[in-house]
């Protein structure tokens, strides 16, 4: 036997518990996917109750049905469209007269109503008795008393979803009295539209006519299909709306409202009956500190960096288990394949981009969980309420701020989560503003550079020089964001039209819901996009190869290199052929790695082989100097002497080799062909390269612009040598530094930001993003190195 | 005695209710639906560190909205709570 099916849609207020009640009829069999062509999240669920299968649809929270967010265009089209079964109206019993505004515009509608009336226990702490029998009466729906939070209520709802779905397959549409000139023109609109052909089964004329006289965009040109409807039913529009304007000093729709309140205030003065209360709820005892004049901000910052340094804190350690995981799997696909393009692919290619991929996940995870929590607790209403006066001068949102500690407002954080966080922002023109400045902030990608930097030329200000650093980028973001506004990005600022939900314990099953399918949709969406680039971005710097001649010459070059070292006078009687000679580097390179505690255990044919003693030495000389090695054989630091300068000579042919290789390579033709562009900014091709490197993760810029300066990796500490190079490399001066840290904080997000830019937003934003950064990057930096130049600042 | 004033003019914790709703449009639409209509009783509760925006108690729940919407909202309030 089939199971009978039904389609229920959840609606309700924002922060009714609409998604508590999601949660607990359909447990962890949720799905997430987005309305078409729209951000807004569909999320849907299915449960099994007496035989029948229930598919569940959460609507978007929202406060009204009228036609100006995007929530409630989505959760209206979804009811006219779809007409579920059963609509069930979350609302809560402790704000009821604002939850059945939207209630009271479902029976305008006509949808099969079920009430949720949840959180009676809130209801009743505050003194509010509501008789639900007489409720459900004068609403002609029925009303299901729930807590959600404790799953009480949950098992009745779905026996009533069942009864009415049993029952009604019409809809009804309620008629509620306007007053005299309102009601009138309704009729005289459903009329017009009842001998019309244009009117059909999808929409109850009734609701139409309303919606005309409410002025509702989305039906209004709906009816502009037909012009002559359309003049007819204007013309009654436009006698009714004079009509008050000149009776009443109002807009019909602020009659409508008017009226709608003045129907619930019936209905709550028969239904509801409250102890008069003086005392404040703990929610606003809360308030008056958490939102005080100085505490609260004071408060704020701690809570918006503890939620930081926790982020990061958190997700530290399973951070670094990613990457030792990907590092081994890398060492495995070094031995079981041969050298070569195949292997570069996988370790280069395929292993860092997947790596690039999940090595985020902790830190996404960490960050909707601190972000959950704390839109859970009701804490984020009132950030976006401390700073709503600072944040609105460059058009954004007081819950931008979130995205922007979090992309590197403290120094050190990631785009990535940082873009992720705009979720909380509603209003897509402040969504998207955020989303493209935040690239602009110092993630921790971008420090090793700007240590590098600070090191070689402002050595004396370290601290200021990052300071400074932190302060330019947050100038930088806001007043792009401030340009974006008033230009692509242009419009009305929103109303600042806000609830301060009262403050709420976050169940954990709620928190572990919402964090998981979050991380799992990141996982799902970014995945792709993330590998492909890390491919592309492989070939473009591997192809096309060395010619085979240079090649061979390099490894000639190192093979007689070995064959002089084995055959030295100092070694020879130590270290015997290849194969020691593989152990002992093998050995060293352990030491140096783990700094001097070597766990590496070196199996050698001789139980009295000199590699783990020749290797100590040569590392305590490396590091130490003199001092280090007293007292140990003169034979063994001579040889260990001997050993340090083959070391160099062949870190410094591979480093030549790979230099040229990258030189070769499409980087390094394009980043010749860029020195055209990029000369009056003081970079050559060298740091070109470095950059498009930078494009793949803001990191490997470092490393890169050492390969560049062909910098060997005997030296424990990369960061250190290329400092000293740079500083005593007659091309660089402070300027150019200063230029260099200025255009990598702004040129491009990284691929993994632009893909989660895609994600969130779309391809054309993602193109905008690249573009409008590096235009900025390229002006300022520009105008920074000219005018030094100039003064001769730096130089 | 009743005096009529705009909500940015009220001072905090002031009670009042409601009388006139000037704004229009998608605002007014805004205002209204979250039930600041008028014969509603309100009470503002606080104000941002900027002094901007506002938190009103409306109907059992608290509100915030910037200056420059309160302007559009005329509450009646009691000259006498005033000056306490």
């Amino acid at each position: 036997m089939s199971k009978k099916k039904i389609r229920i849609a959840l609606s309700g207020n924002p922060n009714s518990g609409k998604t508590t009640i999601f949660n607990a009829l359909t447990g962890a069999r949720q799905h997430i996917a987005n309305y078409p062509g729209v951000t807004v999240e569909k999320k849907y669920g299915r449960t099994n109750h007496q035989g029948y299968e229930i598919e569940v649809v959460d609507l978007p929270g929202i406060y009204s049905l009228t036609a100006y967010s995007l929530e409630e265009i989505v959760a209206r089209d979804y009811l006219l469209d779809e007409k579920p079964d059963v609509v069930v109206d979350i609302v809560d019993a402790s704000n009821l007269d604002r939850n059945l505004y939207l209630a009271l515009q479902f029976k305008e509608l006509g949808v099969p109503l079920i009430i949720a009336l949840n959180m009676m226990d809130v209801a009743s702490s505050r003194g509010i008795t509501i008789d639900t029998e007489l409720l459900s009466h004068m609403l002609n729906a029925p009303v299901v008393p729930m807590v959600a939070r404790t799953r009480s209520g949950i098992k009745a709802l779905l026996d009533k979803v069942l009864e009415v779905a049993e029952r009604e397959h019409e809809w009804h549409p309620e008629l509620i009295s306007y007053g005299g000139d309102i009601d009138q023109a309704l009729d005289e609109i459903e009329e017009i539209l009842q001998r019309s052909r244009f009117y059909d089964e999808k929409y109850a004329p009734r609701w139409l006519a309303l919606k005309c006289v409410e002025g509702d965009d989305q039906v209004l040109r709906l009816m502009e299909r037909e012009p002559i409807l359309h003049d007819e039913i204007e013309a009654v529009c436009r006698r009714v709306s004079r009509h008050i304007l000149n009776t009443l000093e109002e807009e019909p729709e602020g009659i409508i409202a008017d009226h709608r309140y003045g129907y619930i205030a019936g209905i709550t003065r028969k239904a509801v009956k409250r102890k008069i209360q003086s005392r404040l709820h703990l929610s606003d005892r809360l308030d008056k500190v958490l939102t005080d004049r100085i505490l609260g901000p004071i408060i704020m910052l701690v809570v918006l960096y503890a939620t930081y340094e926790f982020i990061f804190w958190a997700s530290e350690a399973p951070v670094a288990w990613t990457e030792s995981f990907f590092e081994w799997l890398k060492e495995v696909i070094f031995l079981v394949l041969p050298p070569g393009n195949l292997r570069s692919l996988l370790t280069s290619g395929v292993i860092d981009g997947v790596g690039g991929v999940l090595g985020f996940v902790p830190l996404i995870m960490f960050m909707f969980l601190a972000i959950a929590v704390m839109e859970d607790a009701g804490y984020m209403a009132r950030v976006a309420y401390m700073l709503d006066r600072v944040l609105r001068w460059f058009g954004l949102h007081g819950n931008s701020v979130l995205a922007f500690l979090i992309s590197g407002g403290i120094s050190g954080g990631c785009a990535v989560p940082g873009i992720l966080a705009t979720r909380t922002l509603r209003d897509p023109k402040e969504r998207i503003t955020t989303i493209l400045v935040v690239p602009f902030m110092n993630c921790g990608a971008k420090l090793p550079l700007f240590g590098v930097l600070i090191a070689a030329f402002f050595s004396k200000n370290e601290a200021r020089m990052l300071f400074i650093f932190t302060l330019l980028s947050w100038a930088f973001a806001l007043f792009s964001a401030k340009i974006i506004r008033s230009t692509v990005l242009r419009g009305p600022k929103t109303p600042f039209v806000m609830e301060l939900p009262p403050y709420r314990v976050p169940t954990l099953k709620g928190l572990a819901i919402h964090t998981w399918e979050r991380t799992w949709q990141y996982i799902k969406k970014a995945g792709t996009v993330i590998l492909g680039f890390s491919i592309l971005l492989w070939a473009v710097m591997t192809f096309p190869q060395l010619p085979q001649e240079q090649r061979d010459h390099y490894r000639a070059q190192r093979d007689s290199l070995e064959k002089a070292f084995l055959s030295h006078a100092q070694v020879r009687g130590l270290i015997h052929g290849k194969k020691e000679l593989a152990l002992l580097d093998k050995r060293f390179s352990s030491l140096i790695q783990d700094k001097g505690k070597g766990k590496e255990t070196v199996q050698t044919d001789h139980p009295h082989s000199p590699v783990p003693a020749l290797a100590e030495a040569a590392f305590r000389l490396k590091n130490g100097g003199r001092d280090l090695v007293e007292g140990m054989d003169p034979g063994l630091i001579k040889a260990a002497k001997v050993y340090l300068d083959y070391q160099e000579a062949m870190a410094q042919s591979l480093a030549f080799e790979r230099r040229d290789a990258l030189l070769h390579a499409f980087a390094g033709r394009i980043g010749k062909a860029l020195e055209t562009i990029t000369r009056p900014l003081g970079f050559d091709y060298r740091v070109n390269i470095a950059l498009i490197g930078g494009f793949a993760a803001k990191e490997i810029i470092v490393s890169t612009l050492g390969t560049a300066y062909s910098l060997g990796d005997t030296d424990s500490e990369e960061g250190t040598s290329l400092s000293d190079r740079l500083r005593n490399n007659p091309d660089w001066n402070p300027l150019k530094a200063f230029t260099l840290v200025i255009f990598s904080m702004l040129y491009v997000p990284c691929f993994v930001t632009l893909a989660m830019i895609r994600k969130e937003a779309s391809w054309k934003w993602a193109g905008f993003s690249v573009a409008f950064n590096l235009l900025i990057a390229y002006t300022f930096s520009l105008f920074l190195y000219q005018v030094g130049s100039f003064l001769g600042l730096g130089l | 005695m009743k005096k009529i004033i705009k909500m940015r003019q009220m001072t905090n914790y002031q009670k009042g209710i409601i009388r006139k709703v000037t704004a229009r449009g998608e605002m007014g639409r805004r205002i209204r639906e979250m039930g600041l209509v008028p014969d509603t009783p309100i009470q503002i509760q606080g104000r941002a560190p900027l002094y901007d925006p506002v938190a009103v108690k409306v109907r059992d729940y608290t509100l915030t909205l910037r200056n420059n919407e309160a302007d559009q909202i005329l509450v009646e309030v009691d000259i006498l709570d005033e000056k306490q």
